[in-house]
């Protein structure tokens, strides 16, 4: 009757649903299963850790579910941990789902019983069911809940079946504390504890262990009646977890002589080898086909190789095919773009409104644009290398390589990704699970020689270098390459804390990408790329475009009278010990702020120099240049400052997003500038010794 | 021996684990606990390996590789 009553009053209410669960457990396909792309994606309050939230409505309830972190368990070592456990014990968390793989029960099973041991109601979904099946494993589903005391679902987030059945019994949950529980502990003595805890709880420690929970379990009522669980905060005592011991200390030294965490790990895993024993029919002999695959793509020679291979199909897919897509899409704005000119020529607005409309806005999204086809491409293939388990392959693989300039492996493919262009590479470092592994390989990137650089090592090759253009355009590429080691390699040894950083990884079983998940994680990044990298790409372009244009006087022609030539004026004597003092220079590698590949179209513009890539205009480039005082090892200065200095506005924004914080990016910029500068001073100065 | 110096394809058990008290309980929440049986699945000349524990395939650098201490070997 109270029953009724109960479920009537929460028709209304929202039941408040947290997802946890293991790493690779499936529990983004389930939690996507509910909510669809229907995401709200944000950060925990004060941390870069993500918070995903959903809703749904399911037979007259209102659901809120909330995605807590993938973790393995619930100590204070990790702000994942910490967070996710804070929130479980909070007002904002009605029932907990664990997501368990089933087909991986033993492991799984040791954040369960931490779950239950938090107080909360807690539903296990056995999820992975379907691979269960197909291995012929069986899993005994009435005595699970029995040896738990809390409702077992089973479920395939892959096939969608069990969705229904498991929120429904979230629903029936609600409130509810430990159901009927039934077991035996076959192994241990009679107990000679004080108080019979088996029908209370489905995690008993050992006599001795027990008795120390009781007394830190009443001294803890005693000081903070206030909080929810005793018992949880003492056996948090037990393993002198800091969080808890800060937050309520209390007198402990007397009961506990020694730490206790290993033996309660321990107490953990025999009752869940009892619970295996019990519960898991037909082990399946070996898990066949990951370990074959594996020794392939782990193999001590070929591993390496093979992943080369894969990334090269990567690369040539975002770029070449990308390109091609751009290219397209280049090609519709040029025309949309000629169109409004006329449009606006038609109707007589006047030069500067053109201008804006043009160059400015339609010049800006334009910029946004180009990159999408590269970005969309290029997070599909690691979406799909995510999901089927490979990439954690790939941190062991290059584990050895990376870890010599103290990046994990995975930074490997940000690096590469940065020969075709940086904003998709940096983007990429994502897969970085280590925030601070990822400022660190965001910092290196932009000194891999992208591909918008390449117009300028050519035009300034083949204007000073005639006979071995190609090669010195190269050595471009090498000395990218050596700086970014050089730097990795001090940054490792300068900053202590994250060198010491040792391979620990888990390789989960190898399944085949599910379509939803990837739409669903490539549609965010896309939608992330646009609203946040895409403003900021938009305000930089307008920013430029104003400066190049407009003048003290007013708009201009010859961008000899613009703000940008009156700012080169003022960098350029800065610029001389590296041999560029010049101020069309200046200006140029301003104006290559916007884009690189601008760098050589402002120099014709600033030298006036028409056809600036055919022959003629070369040699009349080099004689102007020459005039000037502007001769071989000059070019090479400037080549190695543009290979060198800051990227262009997309990857700057790029940069300030992937590390949300303005700090970084300042960094990033005066960083590269001061590596430019100090290089290219050097290789001048160094270089004038010899030819004088 | 140490898993360092464990063979592809050797089912060992785990004796002693001495690394910093963080990887320590890491790897206890991964299910290597002392007594615990493994299989080493796939090694690196560099000391890196890969083996699998309780049915979990986890991979370890040298560093970490080197505070795990192994019983004998019971040859598979």
């Amino acid at each position: 009757m109270t029953e009724e009553k109960k479920n009537a009053g929460t028709d209304q209410k929202t039941i408040n649903v947290g997802f946890i669960g293991n790493p690779n457990c499936g529990k983004t396909t389930l939690f996507n299963a509910y909510t669809g792309a229907r995401l709200k994606v944000a950060n925990w309050p004060g941390v870069t850790v993500e918070k995903k939230e959903g809703a749904m409505r399911f037979h007259n309830h209102n659901y809120k579910l909330v995605d807590l972190p993938g973790i393995y368990s619930l100590t204070c070592y990790s702000m994942e941990e910490i967070l996710s456990r804070q929130y479980i014990l909070s007002d904002d968390v009605d029932v907990i789902v664990d997501v368990a793989d089933a087909s991986n029960l033993e492991r799984n099973l040791y954040l369960t019983l931490q779950l239950i041991e938090l107080g909360k109601p807690v539903v296990l979904a056995l999820n992975m069911m379907d691979i269960v099946n197909e291995r012929g494993m069986e899993i005994d589903t009435h005595r699970l809940p029995e040896m738990l005391g809390i409702p077992v679902v089973p479920v395939s987030a892959r096939k969608k079946t069990g969705l229904e059945i498991l929120m429904h019994a979230v629903a029936h949950h609600v409130g509810k504390g430990v159901d009927d529980m039934e077991h035996h502990h076959y192994h241990s003595a009679p107990s000679t504890h004080k108080h019979d805890h088996h029908r209370e709880f489905a995690m008993v420690y050992s006599d001795n262990i027990e008795d120390k929970i009781d007394v830190i379990k009443e001294r803890l009522k005693a000081a903070y009646p206030q909080i929810g669980n005793h018992r949880w905060h003492a056996i948090k005592y037990l393993e002198q977890d800091k969080e808890i011991m800060e937050q309520y200390p209390i007198e402990y030294k007397d009961v506990i002589d020694h730490n206790y965490e290993k033996e309660i790990i321990n107490q953990k895993y025999d009752f869940i080898e009892e619970i295996i024993d019990e519960v898991l029919v037909n082990k399946a002999s070996k898990a066949a086909a990951t370990d074959k695959i594996d020794r392939a793509l782990t193999h001590p020679v070929w591993g390496i190789p093979i992943f080369l291979g894969i990334m090269a199909i990567v690369f040539l897919l975002t770029f070449t095919l990308g390109d091609v897509i751009s290219g397209g899409f280049e090609k519709l704005l040029e025309l949309f773009s000629g169109g409004v000119s006329y449009g606006l020529e038609a109707i007589g607005a006047s030069p500067v409104l053109q201008s804006l409309i043009v160059d400015g806005i339609i010049a800006g999204v334009g910029g946004i644009l180009t990159f999408l086809p590269n970005i969309f491409i290029l997070f599909l293939a690691l979406a799909f290398l995510e999901d089927s388990g490979y990439m954690s392959r790939v941190a062991y693989v290059m584990d050895g390589l990376m870890g010599k300039m103290g990046l994990s492996g995975r930074a490997f493919i940000p690096m590469l990704l940065g020969f075709g262009c940086t904003v998709p590479a940096i983007m990429s470092a994502r897969t970085l699970e280590d925030m601070h592994d990822r400022k660190r390989t965001i910092l290196v990137t932009p000194f891999m020689s992208c591909s918008a650089r390449l117009p300028i090592y050519v035009l300034f090759s083949k204007m000073f270098f005639p006979g071995c253009a190609t090669l010195v355009a190269m050595s471009m590429y090498v000395i990218g390459l050596v700086v970014a080691v050089v730097i990795s390699l001090i940054i490792g040894k300068v900053d202590r804390k994250s060198s010491k950083h040792c391979l620990l990884i888990e390789l989960p079983e190898y399944k085949s990408p599910n379509a939803h998940t990837i739409a669903i994680y490539v549609w965010e990044k896309v939608k992330d790329y646009l609203t946040k990298a895409g403003t900021t790409i938009f305000i930089a372009s307008i920013i430029l475009w104003a400066i190049l244009n407009f003048g003290p006087h007013g708009m201009v022609s010859d961008m000899s009278e613009s703000f940008a030539a009156a700012i080169g004026h003022v960098i350029a004597p800065a610029l001389a010990p590296a041999g560029l003092g010049y101020w069309q220079i200046a200006v140029a590698l301003i104006s290559g702020i916007a884009a690189k590949e601008v760098v050589v179209s402002s120099c014709s513009v600033l030298f006036g120099i028409a056809g600036i890539n055919s022959a003629a205009g070369m040699s009349a480039m080099a004689q102007v240049l020459g005039g000037m005082g502007f001769g071989a090892l000059n070019a090479f200065s400037m080549m190695v400052f543009c290979l060198l200095y800051i990227p262009c506005a997309a990857t700057l924004a790029t940069i300030k997003k992937e590390t949300n914080s303005w700090k970084w990016f300042g960094l990033a910029v005066i960083f590269q500038l001061a590596v430019a500068w100090i290089v290219s001073t050097a290789i001048f100065q160094i270089g004038s010794l010899f030819i004088a | 021996m140490t898993l360092a110096e464990g063979n592809v394809g050797h089912t060992y058990e785990v004796q002693q684990i001495h690394l910093e008290a963080n990887t320590e309980r890491r790897l206890e929440a991964l299910g290597l606990t002392e007594g615990t049986t493994i299989e080493v699945l796939g090694k690196k000349k560099s000391g890196t390996c890969i083996f699998n524990v309780r049915g979990t395939r986890l991979a370890v650098g040298r560093d970490i590789a080197c505070g795990i201490t192994l019983k004998g070997g019971d040859a598979q």
